[in-house]
């Protein structure tokens, strides 16, 4: 039997991230993971010879740079190419393009608006004076309000000084920033319908939420806050994929001597008289350890790998009651030529960026009526990136991936289960969205795979198949995720933590949540942490 | 000509209470009305031959003690608590009793537990909450001291309780009703009530995030002491209006109605008068706006008078009404399958289940009417027999959605909407169709029109998180000033918002006697 | 309904191609093509525009010693007209619109509620209803949203309409000779129409060099014909075309300052406290207590009144030549007082000038025993300078020819 410090349950990045910080600590650490490869849901899979799939998540915004220098991800392969722009098709058969060129974004703006053109500087404005409120925030572990230790009182007179710099004005303007709809946030800006979809796609994606449901003006920021070296808000690709991302982290993981094992499924985290010991995998094997790090989610971890008996009765019920509520799909497409867009012009830059169909609030919102029905949408929203016009390591020259991130998609279908049948209708209504805006898009498929929440949570393991390991609702965030009085990375049980999305600062490949769980390990374990760098300034 | 101290615009009730204060506070005070009578949304009318209708609330539910003490409202008949029915159309009744269900009929014993437990937690917290409602909001950046001992004692208040319960508060504040009925209950017939009160007037689902707000606030009224009580006074509903004027004129109060105001005269940022519709100017160097902040900034003050920003701010105030005021005169009592006898004098309420609610909201987001509506029932010529001739019967309903922008035009809208209500009732009470002699259905244009009520909304503004406090109606004017020195917002668009309580205009009458900065 | 949204879409579509050309350019654009022999191009609000022409030195003494033709069509320009259009601008800007007549221009500014400044600009009154607003900003939703309540009509016409600024000395005799009769009539900030082509061209006595000269403003399409009328009177008088650059010296020796170079506007600030009151910037002057409502009236007697004011804008002469932009200023070499935002060496006036935001009380009750620290860039290294400056009034160039009347022909 082998021993460690800490074992890490389920190697997607947070899990390695946490790992990473430990090993580098000191301590002797190894990753389980389920699957054959790590990754969780960064992953870069070749699922038809020649073409590298970002199967799960498809860009790299949210990543912390902190993160990735402290952990020498560059030097261990990762390399994030910017991108910016995309397009809207409307169903006019025109578009509304983003371009990462200012005067040329409010020119494409002045098509539908000058009004919306001019009025876009004030909302830029407004929206990054949230993320630079919100900023500091993801890494620092969330004070718990009835903790009355001094940590808690100290990090809580630290978000006092940082609202106090605010004027009043603009404190009152957060407290109803982030309790809005996008939508109403969006309709105090423009009149254009177009534009207001464009910017709102941000504030449903991951979420069981449409756009007019309050809170989606938060859900927008928890998007924007990413950075591609120091350009906050720019979104990127992962050279080679989201699992570039991933496999840096495992590299790094392993050059400072921590030990990965994959088809090692965890099937059960041990405790004796409150204390973890340890795991048993599934094929019986026992693996011992002080501490045991769960990057599953929250309901994984505690409803399905603990024995319920050793917990508290209150704990079980509040993660029985936490909100998984997957929301999405993807459709991921390997595709023989770069599809056409007859709307856009030649050689048009859009095509590199992301690109959406739904041209209006309304048609957003309604989707997401049809997921809170139980079914997926009719007329889904598509976020679609083609990575490979930027990124030459996916497929060989000419051929392309398409990555399709589907909203919304239900985890059951009005209360059963989906079905296979399903699955190839659901793909249907995506492909049939795209085909309506790119002629000869079926003859260019050379193969296919579809992922409803169903084989999101069966091969990720994440519950309903939620890409955030939990809803985005002010009820499970920051001290309330995933838990009230257990955000803080620690669990009921000594020496078990939770490092994955379920926990502050919440989902997206961003790493925070395991950097900052790290951080309260070596905290209880009296280690000052090696290499751990303080958030970047926000100047 | 008498001079006045303080000019307010508007004799509904929180004109009136914010002119009773004022009076008592020793001011000489004259209240403007437009309309013929005084009671704002509270004001009868008579809407089919012999039939009356006592105005747009048929309930009382948050009138609070203090204010009724404070001005000296006499309304009898606070101490008899209404039931609430909730009828899904099985035929199976389920009857709250008490304040907002202290005892339950037609529940299982384990339901009827799990209320209690759900109930006594929503009152607790409800109750945190009610503190910061009977004073201004606090004035983030410039606390006062005021204002930090309600914090204080907020934070004690839950502390007391145990950490679980603190947690538990700042956990549940912001979340939608859904989860929480969920969470706690079984039965579809009580999420359904609770998903209904949650969201009646607000333009919210009840899967929507922050809509435990609206079930919050309707429990942050009290009556006789009790919350989330309901009751009718003694002869009904029309009392309301008269009670709160005698207060008025007990007070000293000099009320002119049927005198509309079309301008409030302001010069680089200072209030000091108003001009009539006919012309006349009375000057004044306090003015009360009890009317929809709205009309107040965009109608009534010159914009030139008022920051860009700030006129921006108040056309931002999302105030589109999306309940219907149905009110039915019948020849008889209707008989609705299932509700008890005992019941009849209450509040019935007509819904199948949270997704029912949900349902008919989601055609609200895109300007349509539900077609199928959710409702709530009174029958108010029971109370008040003089509101129908002898034999007949009165019903009043508040229906929602029916949003105040219809695509379609409320024109061909509205009797397309009130066949379906119409149907919706028969189906509960099989031939009250037969009985009906004449209908009207207020929609939010109609309630606009016949109350004055921009958007016919009766909160004056959404009331939603991001509308409350510091943020109601808008961060400039929250806290009853207004960017225009000596014009002060005392109507439901002021903290804490609508409903018959009274609390906006009292509490902003209150700010005018403390001499706080303008 | 449907021909009209069709007809929309249509134009919508057909501007499209606006991303083939991702810089405008002016309407100007050809000849100063033809002009440029440095390619030196700078991005102006969007436009392609001349950072230099030939050179950026030698072009300055064309503004202060023969005639400078400057294109600034990029400028923002918005046309308001409309029977509410005095009452709307009144409530809009900081001073009395009732006192500007009409054929008259005047600098001014505008500010947010909180009084915080919002631009800068020069507001032509072009008939009794008719204004036009010049600025560096846009600010398309802030006009519109004040429009409330005021029968006015708002529109934006910078792409419409072409603008030449010709200063200098001989600004005068160029455009004598190319024929716009009675144009010695104007005095500064009048306004004249004159014919041109088979329309007019709005010739105003206005500039931003602090010299004798005009602004002249023409519709796009006679936009290069009244380029070519002015180039040919010019020749004699020796006009050269000229970049920013050129023009930059000669207005900080004039004493103007420009949006988000000099302070940041309220719009655009991400820091709550890097925005500026009219009084912080110099604009006090402006500010018209005794007229009706404004925006931001109310924050900026406050701020008066409570003396909350925290910053002011002042003049700097430096003792030696080396230019202090972007230098810290500070007062007995030791508490820092603020920051120089424009600093040149006259050539003019022979002086090292400078103008800089310090924090209150530096610059309002401490004056003296003010010092800069000048990074000066020397073969890679920085020399560090500590030199002596000296508050002085704006402007710091003060020519007769300016205001002459009428105006002189050298």
């Amino acid at each position: 039997m082998q021993k460690y410090d800490a074992l890490i349950v389920g190697g997607g990045h947070n899990g390695l991230v946490a790992a990473c910080y430990l090993q580098r600590s000191g301590l002797n650490v190894a990753v389980l993971e389920k699957n054959g490869w790590v990754g969780g849901a960064a992953t870069s899979r070749e699922l038809t010879p020649g073409f590298l799939y970002s199967n799960c998540s498809y860009v790299c915004s949210l990543f912390r740079p902190e993160i990735m220098r402290d952990l020498e991800l560059p030097k261990h392969g990762l390399q994030v190419i910017a991108y910016e722009g995309g397009a809207v098709f409307t169903r006019d058969g025109d578009y509304l393009a983003s371009y990462r060129d200012h005067d040329s974004h409010r020119r494409e703006f002045a098509r539908y608006s000058k009004r919306d053109a001019e009025a876009y500087e004030r909302y830029a404005r407004d929206v990054t004076r949230q993320c630079r409120f919100i900023q500091p925030l993801l890494m620092r572990t969330a004070p718990d309000p009835f903790g009355f230790r001094p940590r808690d009182l100290s990090e809580f007179l630290y978000l006092a000084r940082k609202f106090g710099e605010f004027s009043p004005q603009e404190m009152a303007e957060t407290l109803r920033f982030w309790t809005m709809s996008i939508s109403d946030f969006l309709d105090e800006y423009f009149e254009t319908d177009v534009i207001k979809a464009y910017l709102a796609l941000s504030g449903i994606i991951g979420t069981a939420l449409g756009p007019m449901s309050p809170g989606t003006a938060y859900v927008l920021l928890h998007h924007y806050m990413g950075e591609v070296d120091g350009s906050v808000g720019a979104w990127g690709y992962a050279r080679g994929g989201m699992g570039a991302v991933t496999q840096a982290l495992a590299r790094s993981f392993e050059a400072s001597g921590g030990t990965i094992r994959t088809d090692a499924e965890v099937s059960k985290i041990l405790t004796r008289g409150g204390r973890t010991t340890g795991v048993v995998l599934a094929n019986g094997d026992e693996v011992s350890a002080r501490l045991v790090v769960s990057n599953a989610d929250v309901k994984r971890t505690f409803l399905k790998l603990v024995d319920e008996d050793t917990l508290p009765g209150d704990f079980v019920h509040r993660v029985r009651h936490f909100k998984m509520r997957g929301s999405s799909g993807k459709v991921n497409i390997a595709l023989d030529s770069l599809p056409a867009f007859p709307a856009l012009p030649e050689g048009s830059s859009c095509i590199r960026g992301d690109m959406h169909f739904t041209d209006s609030i309304e048609r957003m919102e309604r989707a997401y009526d049809d997921w809170k029905a139980g079914r997926w949408s009719a007329d889904p929203f598509l976020d679609m990136v083609i990575p490979t016009t930027l990124d030459p390591t996916m497929a060989s020259p000419g051929k392309h991936f398409m990555s399709c991130f589907v909203q919304y998609c239900p985890p059951k279908l009005q209360g059963r289960d989906w079905t296979d049948a399903d699955r190839d209708a659901f793909a249907e209504t995506v492909i049939g969205q795209i085909a309506d805006y790119s002629p000869g898009f079926r003859e260019r498929i050379v193969h296919m795979e579809v992922r409803t929440p169903r084989e999101i949570e069966n091969e990720v393991g994440l519950t309903e198949g939620n890409i955030f390991q939990g809803e985005l609702t002010f009820d499970q965030l920051l001290f309330n995720r995933p838990v009230p009085g257990y955000a803080q990375y620690r669990s009921p049980i000594s020496g078990l933590y939770m490092c994955g999305s379920s926990t502050h600062p919440g989902g997206g490949v961003m790493g925070a949540p395991g950097r900052n769980a790290a951080a309260e390990i070596l905290r209880d374990l009296k280690r000052s942490p090696e290499q751990m760098s303080k958030a970047h300034d926000v100047i | 000509m008498t001079s006045f101290d303080a000019i307010v615009i508007g004799a509904g009730h929180n004109g009136l209470a914010a002119a009773t204060r004022l009076a008592r506070g020793g001011r000489r005070v004259l209240v403007l009305e437009a309309a013929n009578e005084p009671g704002g949304a509270t004001r009868g009318r008579e809407f089919a031959p012999g039939f009356r209708s006592a105005g747009l609330a048929h309930l009382v539910n948050r009138l609070d003690a203090d204010v009724a003490r404070d001005i000296g409202l006499d309304l009898a008949g606070a101490d008899t608590l209404l039931p609430t029915t909730v009828l899904d159309g099985s035929g199976k009744a389920a009857v709250l009793h008490g304040a907002y269900g202290e005892r339950i009929d037609g529940v299982s014993p384990g339901e009827a537990d799990a209320f209690a437990a759900l109930r006594r937690k929503l009152v607790f917290q409800a109750g945190i909450l009610k503190r910061f409602l009977r004073r201004p909001p606090p004035q983030i950046g410039a606390l006062s001291l005021g204002d930090l001992s309600t914090f204080a004692a907020t934070g004690f208040g839950l502390i007391r309780k145990g950490r679980g319960e603190g947690r538990d508060f700042l956990r549940m504040l912001l979340m939608n009703v859904a989860d929480v009925a969920d969470e706690y209950l079984s039965d579809d017939r009580l999420k359904g009530l609770l998903a209904f009160d949650a969201t009646l007037g607000i333009h919210l689902g009840p899967r929507s995030p922050t809509s435990l707000l609206g079930l919050y606030y309707r429990l942050t009224g009290e009556v006789a002491g009790k919350a989330g009580g309901q009751f009718v006074p003694a002869g009904g509903m029309a009392r309301v209006a008269p009670a709160f004027l005698r207060a008025a004129e007990k007070a000293g109060v000099t009320l002119r109605c049927g005198t509309s105001v079309g301008r409030i005269l302001a010069d680089r940022g200072r209030a000091s008068g108003v001009v009539l519709g006919d012309g006349t100017e009375i000057v004044a160097p306090v003015i009360v706006s009890a009317i929809h902040p709205q009309t107040t900034f965009l109608r009534l003050v010159d914009p030139a008078e008022s920051g860009t920003g700030f006129v921006r701010s108040v056309k931002n105030v999302r105030s589109h009404g999306n309940v219907a005021k149905l009110d039915l005169a019948l020849d008889r009592i209707p008989n609705f399958t299932g509700l008890p006898a005992e019941a009849r004098g209450g509040r019935i309420v007509l819904v199948r289940s949270m997704e029912q609610v949900e349902e008919a909201f989601n055609p609200a987001k895109y300007g349509e009417f539900s077609s199928d509506p959710v409702m709530e029932v009174t029958l108010p010529s029971l109370a008040d027999p003089s509101l129908a001739p002898s034999g007949g019967c009165t019903v009043s309903a508040l229906v929602q959605y029916a949003p105040y922008r219809l695509k379609a035009g409320w024109e061909s809208g509205k009797p397309a909407f009130l066949r379906i209500v119409l149907d919706t009732l028969e189906r509960h009470a099989p031939g009250l169709g037969k009985s009906v002699v004449a209908a009207s259905l207020m929609t939010p244009v109609d309630i606009e029109t016949e109350y004055n009520l921009p958007g016919g909304h009766w909160h004056h503004g959404e009331l939603q998180a991001d509308q409350l406090l510091v943020n109601r109606p808008t961060g400039a004017a929250s806290g009853y000033r207004t960017p225009i020195e000596g014009l002060y917002l005392a109507s439901a668009g002021a903290h804490p918002g609508g409903g018959i309580s009274g609390l906006p205009g009292w509490n902003a009458a209150r700010h005018i006697l403390s001499g706080a900065s303008a | 309904m449907n021909a009209m949204t069709k007809s929309a879409a249509e134009l919508r579509r057909a501007a499209r191609n606006h991303i083939l050309a991702p810089r405008l350019e002016s309407p100007f654009h050809d000849r100063l093509m033809a002009l440029s022999e440095v390619n030196d191009w700078y991005n102006w609000a969007g436009y392609k525009a001349p950072h230099a022409l030939f050179d950026g030195e030698l072009e300055y003494f064309a503004i202060r010693s023969t005639a400078a033709l400057f294109d600034i069509s990029p400028m923002v320009k918005y046309r308001i007209a409309g029977p509410d259009a005095e009452r709307y601008l009144n409530r809009l800007t900081l001073r009395d619109v009732r006192k500007l007549g009409v054929n008259r221009v005047h600098y001014t500014a505008w500010c947010d509620d909180h009084g915080h400044v919002l631009d800068d600009g020069t507001l032509f009154r072009l008939g009794k209803n008719e204004f036009r607003l010049c600025c560096q900003e846009r600010h398309l939703p802030w006009l519109l949203d004040s429009a409330f309540g005021f029968a006015v009509d708002i529109h934006e016409e910078t792409e419409e309409i072409a603008g030449l600024a010709l200063q200098g000395p001989t600004s005068y005799a160029v455009l004598r000779d190319a024929g716009f009769a009675g144009v010695e009539q104007l005095k500064p900030f009048h306004i004249g129409a004159f014919p041109h082509e088979d329309g007019d061209v709005t010739i105003s006595r206005t500039g931003f060099t602090g010299d004798l000269g005009y602004e002249l403003f023409v519709p796009r399409a006679r936009a290069l014909s009244l380029w070519d009328r002015v180039w040919r009177a010019g020749a004699p008088h020796t006009i050269r075309a000229i970049g920013y650059g050129a023009l930059n010296q000669a207005r900080i020796e004039a004493g103007f300052i420009v949006a988000n170079t000099d302070f940041v506007t309220a719009e655009g600030a991400l820091r709550a406290d890097r925005v500026r009151m009219p009084d912080e910037i110099g604009l006090d002057w402006l500010v018209d207590p005794d007229k009706p409502n404004f925006n931001g009236r109310r924050a900026i007697l406050d701020a008066r009144r409570n003396q909350s004011l925290k910053h002011i804008l002042v003049g700097l002469e430096i003792e030696g030549n080396i230019p202090a932009e972007h230098a810290i200023v500070y007062h007995r070499q030791k508490h820092e007082a603020g920051l120089v935002t424009a600093a040149i060496w006259s050539p003019t006036a022979k002086r090292n000038i400078a103008i800089a935001s310090l924090e209150r009380p530096y610059g309002s009750k401490f004056t003296e025993d003010l010092w800069v620290e000048i990074y000066a860039m020397r073969e890679l290294k920085y020399q560090k300078l500590m030199k002596r400056a000296k508050i002085v009034p704006r402007p710091f160039v003060r020519l007769a020819r300016r205001t002459a009347s009428p105006p002189g022909l050298t």
